[in-house]
């Protein structure tokens, strides 16, 4: 293993981490609800009408408005994409389809999940990250 | 107000994946690559999070009820079973191949970029596949 010291960024990684707990454990506290965006994702689609879906709404509308405060005060970091189309679909299908089986992602079980000290997400957690360890390595170094 | 307090989490959430470099799907595949040039800072990020949601979720124990007077919803499930395994194995494979996960994709798709939304059209087709077919052996 060699680390990537270009690369590593711990303050902005640090300070952006604070504040993706501070908006999970804050919704949770304010309205009780867990930040999970599979979940809230899988709510506002295919919940029945009855159940309310207006806060779902307006959560995922502020997720994607960030991009758009942030570019009103400078400019969004890179962004860089080096997956092909193709795997882009494959992958979106895999990470819809997973993580509603496993009944969440990175939020619902990696933040929030291990803040509550759940075993469950945990076992998810480290599942999906092994999985995601194990799948970089196979496209970046075994398949060539 | 309950609808302001979910915008306005939605707004912080979305800066603090902008910030932290996880809507930038290179730098997730640089953490997720342990055997090349390893990029450690994603692990600062999940470390950060939890270092602020704790005490939050703590305090929440505390009381009966969130501060709008909703009941919290505390999930109910707790038993580590089949679809949560090979959920997050299905899961962790895509989030490797492409260095996206559902949050940073709601971002990708708010800053315009066309790949990420290309991301999350299939992925809400995964979930739809889910809500198809595979909900039976979950719900069983």
């Amino acid at each position: 293993m060699t680390i990537d010291w270009l690369h590593f960024s711990p303050w902005s990684a640090l300070a952006g981490g604070a504040l993706i707990g501070l908006a999970a454990g804050g919704l949770f506290l304010l309205n009780g609800r867990i930040a999970g965006i599979s979940g809230i994702l899988g709510g506002m689609f295919f919940n029945k009408p009855e159940r309310t879906n207006t806060w779902r709404w307006a959560f995922v509308a502020g997720l994607i408005l960030a991009p758009w405060l942030w570019r009103g005060f400078g400019v969004l970091p890179g962004i860089q994409i080096n997956a092909s189309s193709v795997l882009l679909v494959i992958a979106g299908l895999l990470v819809g389809l997973g993580t509603r089986l496993g009944s969440g992602c990175t939020s619902g079980h990696g933040v929030c999940g291990l803040s509550r000290l759940s075993a469950r997400s945990l076992v998810a957690t480290l599942v999906f990250m092994a999985v995601g360890f194990v799948t970089v390595w196979l496209f970046q170094h075994g398949l060539h | 107000m309950s609808i302001l307090f979910a915008a306005l989490s939605g707004l912080v959430f979305g800066l603090g994946l902008i910030l932290s470099g996880m809507a930038n799907p290179a730098k997730v595949t640089g953490f997720l690559d342990l055997a090349g040039l390893w990029d450690p800072s994603l692990a600062l990020v999940m470390g950060g999070a939890i270092a602020v949601a704790l005490p939050l979720f703590r305090l929440a124990r505390k009381r009966t009820q969130a501060v709008t007077g909703d009941p919290f919803q505390w999930p109910r499930k707790t038993h580590i079973d089949k679809p949560l395994l090979l959920g997050a194995l299905i899961f962790g494979a895509g989030w490797g191949l492409a260095g996206i996960c559902p949050g940073p994709a709601l971002v990708l798709v708010g800053a315009g970029i066309p790949q990420g939304i290309a991301f999350t059209v299939a992925m809400l087709a995964g979930m739809s596949l889910y809500e198809l077919f595979a909900h039976r052996i979950t719900r069983t």
